[in-house]
């Protein structure tokens, strides 16, 4: 086993690194300086010439956000979404832990736990948005088709951290009697065609 | 054992003589894909995979011996064809759950399924009801059991408990076609593993063994796990420390595996423990005591500045010996420096016994280690209660026995059943306490070159001898001839006639004759049975390798110092390799840096035991003034009894006061404690290495690459080779031991959540079922030093009539019952 890891006992210096930025002006004359070069090169007019030239053609495209919204795409990946069986209406969730493995920005966290029929159980799952980046890897590598993106992308919030969890994303239970859940038809969805390619186990039985 | 040289796949491979194949190549680099087999214990040949051809013919190579010139072949068309097969095996009707396998992707089945490239079945048979079995600290799935035997295997060659065996699975017979259809090998290994699966050999469904947990650990698949880790973790989050374990004098290679506590908790936890049981074998408080860190403390900046001002007035510091080398070496600079006393008992009791052993042996420790008792044909333990003092030697004992055909001698006053049950091969001797001399003597007697060894002890021991007739009843063959009649048809006539025939045969007749036998008392004495000599001398037959294991009963016995001067001369004037037991984690560290006082002064610190001001690592609930982080928060060396220094890890943070905050308080400076390490005192054998530089993992040979080894420093030996006659004193009637059950040993393992072994005065069932006391009863317990009440608790894993007085509790206080030796004359009071 490689020891290196252990033998550095240097906790602040794990990776950071100053960049090379040009110092900001700190006296008087120096501000002066910057406020005359950035008012007198013109830029600023450009913009202002596009607004007016569209305000007179009164060809408006805007959608009144948030009175109005545009339609989401199935495969758009915005907030997770967990799913449950048609079957038996229970999670799908089996807790193998992947979607945590697998997540890049390291957003994703579960606890199980041993329930009281012996299944595994997640007792507690969560995602923090704040550093989730929606790459979808977490419902590609899902082996029962559990984890999902759905369509909710309003996910502002006060603070960086923002969590969601297991409860908040599950496909609620009315919902799911009125067999209104919908399939995620993005990265890790089941392909059509994909009972001819499976072969099969034989059995004695 | 001579060097050979063999080749395979074309390489040129050194390996010795009668090595198996597997691990001349596992040792030089080269795959050979195997399951069932683990290094130090016997082939299984459950699995078949190893096949490989040798000189042209398809061998196991777990079993099939190195010969000089021998031409391996570890891959042809034909055992390709078998290993796919046999993993097609493996894999029907194995369930799909790898989502929630505990074994979460280390699967032995699964490397090898994706290695043979099995992307199909062509294998079927009938499943049968396999339903899972909670077997208390752990839980067998017999779904995903792949009946590699792997777990009976350890548990019978290397623990030594025999638990596990292989039962009837029940289910249909293979269909007949594929004997003609399958390779042979995968064939005839599926005709096995359709008939068994694993069982317990008590019968019941709950395990009664000592509880190692090794039969999970080497489990290659998710079938048999640590009830206590089920469902908790997947196995690519934690994060492996390597580390020593802190619990006994073994020094076992351990990894902590971390993780975060939980979602809502980020503090790292200890999820399990594990080793590399190929090479190491843990007991059950390494395996499942691994929560025993300080937890809660923090800087208590009032505490603290008490503590300086006690460490300035304080006279003693007394300690325990489950601290570090740097520990003790800070210790011991303090002593120089402020001219503290440092008292440790059981410490001091150990250096004294090695410096009286050096005074004959000419070094300043014992020659052999527990690696060596391993592959030893006859060893003999004296003065250790081996099970609970050291469970890594009796590892080794049963290891020998049942492996390397190896022959045992237990010499010890509390009969212990576990001990007994480890081969047929071991003879156990319970003598009176306080007969330790006269069993060291018998050894000598037996064993000893007797023209070598000074005269006056030889005739010391020749007066042991008497000649005794005895009437022996012996069976004697005889060839009697006697005349039989007999019909016969005569050949020619065609009639049948009478005709005499002589016949012989082999009569067996009892006869009682009169022989001079010689009468040893020494075995009297120490209550060997009638046919003792008789046993023994079957057992020695090609003996070569011996052994001797002494134990923590010697150094504080009455008599120590000849107890050492003997076992120093059974070591130089016999074939006798020697390995001494230390009594605690870090005893021969501590025994060998620390200078030690005998008495306490008037105002004392207290590291991990009582004192004036206490200093403890044991955390909430334990008298303490200043918490100190337990080993498991360290970082430093420890000293096992394998002579070698040990580096642990800190598996955990710590957010207290240590020790070596106090000394630079003190004003012995150093940023880390481990700065000590290159310290250490190079004239007692340490070396000057830095602790960055401690290796501590195993090589694929199995040799060991942990820390160094202690230099055995040589001393001038007086020349002085006598020893006293032993007296033939001994303690009769009620006895009292001092010792822990199986799975504890300091009030750190009693911490631990997993080890629920319960406090109180251990019986023996035998003795419950003498005597009116049960289970859970309170009784008194009273000896010349004084007397403690607590609960009976009755303990199956030791035998007879001595009752055991733990030490892991503290607030029992048991060693105040003892002057110093183990043992000692008790009564015992109902209420």
């Amino acid at each position: 086993m490689k020891m290196e890891q252990f033998n550095d006992r240097n906790v602040a210096d794990n990776g950071y690194f100053l960049v090379d930025i040009e110092d900001y002006p700190t006296d008087g004359w120096g501000k002066f300086k910057r406020v005359v070069k950035r008012s007198f090169r013109g830029e600023l007019f450009v913009g202002l010439w596009v607004v007016l030239r569209e305000m007179i053609k009164f060809d408006i495209h805007t959608v009144q956000y948030p009175e109005e919204k545009l339609p989401i795409g199935p495969r758009y990946r915005a907030v997770h979404e967990m799913k449950r069986l048609w079957e038996s209406d229970t999670e799908r969730c089996i807790g193998c832990g992947l979607c945590e493995k697998i997540c890049i920005s390291d957003c994703i966290r579960m606890d199980t736990k041993i329930d009281e029929n012996s299944r595994k159980e997640v007792s507690e799952y969560t995602i923090n948005l704040g550093r989730c980046i929606f790459c979808g890897y977490c419902a590609e590598v899902c082996p029962e088709l559990a984890i999902t993106h759905g369509g909710e992308y309003e996910n502002a919030s006060q603070q960086r951290e923002h969590f969601v969890d297991y409860e908040y994303m599950l496909t609620p239970i009315d919902k799911m009697k009125a067999g209104t859940q919908m399939e995620f038809e993005g990265f890790g969805a089941i392909t059509p065609h994909e009972d001819e390619r499976v072969k099969k186990t034989p059995l004695a039985y | 054992m001579s060097k050979i040289t063999i080749n395979i796949d074309g390489k040129e491979v050194q390996t010795q003589e009668g090595e198996f194949l597997l691990n001349a190549a596992r040792a030089n680099d080269i795959f050979i894909p195997a399951i069932c087999y683990l290094t130090r214990c016997s082939p299984t040949l459950a699995c078949r995979i190893c096949l490989v051809e040798a000189d042209g013919k398809q061998v196991y190579a777990c079993n099939a011996k190195a010969k000089d010139g021998m031409n391996i072949t570890t891959s042809t068309q034909t055992i390709e064809k078998e290993r796919r097969a046999i993993m097609e095996v493996y894999d029907v009707n194995h369930p799909l759950q790898c989502g929630v396998c505990d074994q979460s992707g280390e699967c032995e089945l699964q490397n090898y399924t994706l290695e043979m490239g099995v992307d199909i079945q062509h294998y079927t048979v009938k499943d049968v009801d396999r339903s899972s079995h909670d077997w208390g600290h752990l839980h067998y799935d017999p779904g995903l059991c792949i009946v590699c035997e792997r777990c009976v295997t350890a548990c019978k060659d290397m623990i030594g408990d025999n638990s596990l065996k292989t039962i009837a699975r029940g289910s249909d017979p293979l269909n007949a076609d594929y004997k003609a259809e399958m390779p042979k090998d995968a064939y005839a290994m599926w005709n096995k593993l359709n008939k068994s699966v694993i069982g317990l050999t008590n019968g019941t469904d709950v395990l009664d063994c000592t509880s190692c947990g090794e039969c999970a650990a080497v489990c290659p698949v998710g079938a048999l796990v640590d009830t206590q880790f089920m469902y908790k973790s997947n196995a690519w989050e934690l994060k492996q420390i390597p580390a020593t374990c802190g619990h006994c004098s073994a020094g076992c290679q351990i990894s902590y595996d971390v993780k975060h506590a939980s979602i809502d908790n980020p503090k790292d936890k200890i999820y399990r423990v594990m080793n590399e049981w190929n090479y190491v074998s843990l007991c059950g408080a390494g395996r499942y005591g691994f929560d025993y860190q300080n937890a809660d403390a923090v800087k208590d900046e009032v505490a603290f500045a008490k503590a300086i001002e006690a460490f300035k007035k304080a006279d003693t510091i007394s300690f325990t010996s489950t601290i570090t080398n740097e520990e003790a070496y800070l210790l011991q600079k303090m002593k120089e420096k402020f001219g503290v006393k440092l008292v440790n008992n059981e410490a001091k009791a150990l250096q004294t016994f090695l410096h009286n052993y050096s005074e004959i042996s000419g070094k300043k420790l014992y020659g052999s280690d527990l690696e060596a008792v391993h592959t030893t044909n006859f060893i003999v333990s004296v003065g250790s209660a081996l099970k609970t003092d050291n469970p890594n030697a009796r590892y080794a004992l049963n290891n020998s026995l049942t492996v390397s055909k190896g022959a045992g001698l237990y010499f010890h006053p509390v009969k212990d059943p576990i001990i007994e049950g480890i081969a047929k091969s071991i003879m156990t001797v319970t003598h009176a306490p306080l007969q330790e001399e006269a069993a060291l003597y018998l050894v000598l007697d037996l064993f000893a070159d007797k023209s070598k060894l000074p005269s006056d002890i030889v005739e010391y021991l020749a007066s042991f001898h008497s000649e005794k007739t005895i009437t022996v009843e012996e069976v004697v063959k005889e060839k009697v001839v006697e005349l039989v009649k007999e019909m016969k048809v005569n050949e020619e006539t065609g009639e049948e006639e009478e005709i005499e025939v002589e016949k012989s045969k082999m009569v067996s007749k009892k006869v009682s004759k009169e022989v001079v036998v010689d009468d040893n008392r020494l075995l009297e004495i120490l209550g060997a049975d009638d046919k003792f000599m008789e046993t023994l001398e079957k057992n020695l037959k090609k003996k070569e390798t011996f052994a001797l294991m002494v134990g923590p009963d010697l150094y504080t016995h009455p008599n120590a110092k000849n107890l050492a001067r003997l076992v120093a001369l059974i070591e130089k004037y016999s074939k006798f390799e020697l390995v001494m037991i230390p009594a605690l984690t870090n005893s021969l560290g501590v025994s060998l840096i620390c200078e030690l006082d005998d008495e306490k002064g008037s105002y004392s610190i207290g590291y991990n035991t009582s004192g004036d001001f206490v200093l403890s690592g044991l955390g909430e609930g334990s008298e303490c003034d200043l918490d100190m982080p337990a080993i498991n928060q360290q970082e430093g060396t420890l000293t096992s009894v394998n002579k070698r220094v040990n580096p642990t890890n800190a598996a955990i943070g710590y957010g207290g006061y240590e020790l070596n905050d106090i000394a630079n308080a003190l004003g012995l400076t150093a940023e880390h404690v481990i700065e000590y390490t290159q310290k250490l005192p190079t004239e007692v054998g340490f070396q000057s290495e830095k602790f960055d530089n401690l290796p501590n993992h195993y090589e694929n040979d199995g040799t060991e690459v942990r820390g160094y080894v202690l230099e055995n420093v040589a001393v001038t030996p007086t020349g002085d080779e006598s020893v006293e006659k032993f007296s033939e004193d001994k303690l009769e009637g009620c006895i009292i031991y001092l010792a822990n059950p199986v799975r504890q040993f300091t009030d750190f393992t009693y911490k631990t959540t997993n080890l629920d072994e319960v406090s109180g005065i251990y019986m023996s069932e035998e003795y419950l079922s003498k005597t009116d006391y049960n289970e859970g009863d309170t009784v008194t317990v009273t000896s010349a030093k004084g007397s403690l009440t607590a609960k009976v608790v009755s303990d199956n894993k030791i035998a007879g009539e001595i009752i055991v007085l733990p030490t892991f509790d503290k607030k029992l206080n048991s060693e105040a019952l003892f002057d110093g030796y183990r043992f000692s004359a008790a009564s015992i009071q109902k209420g």
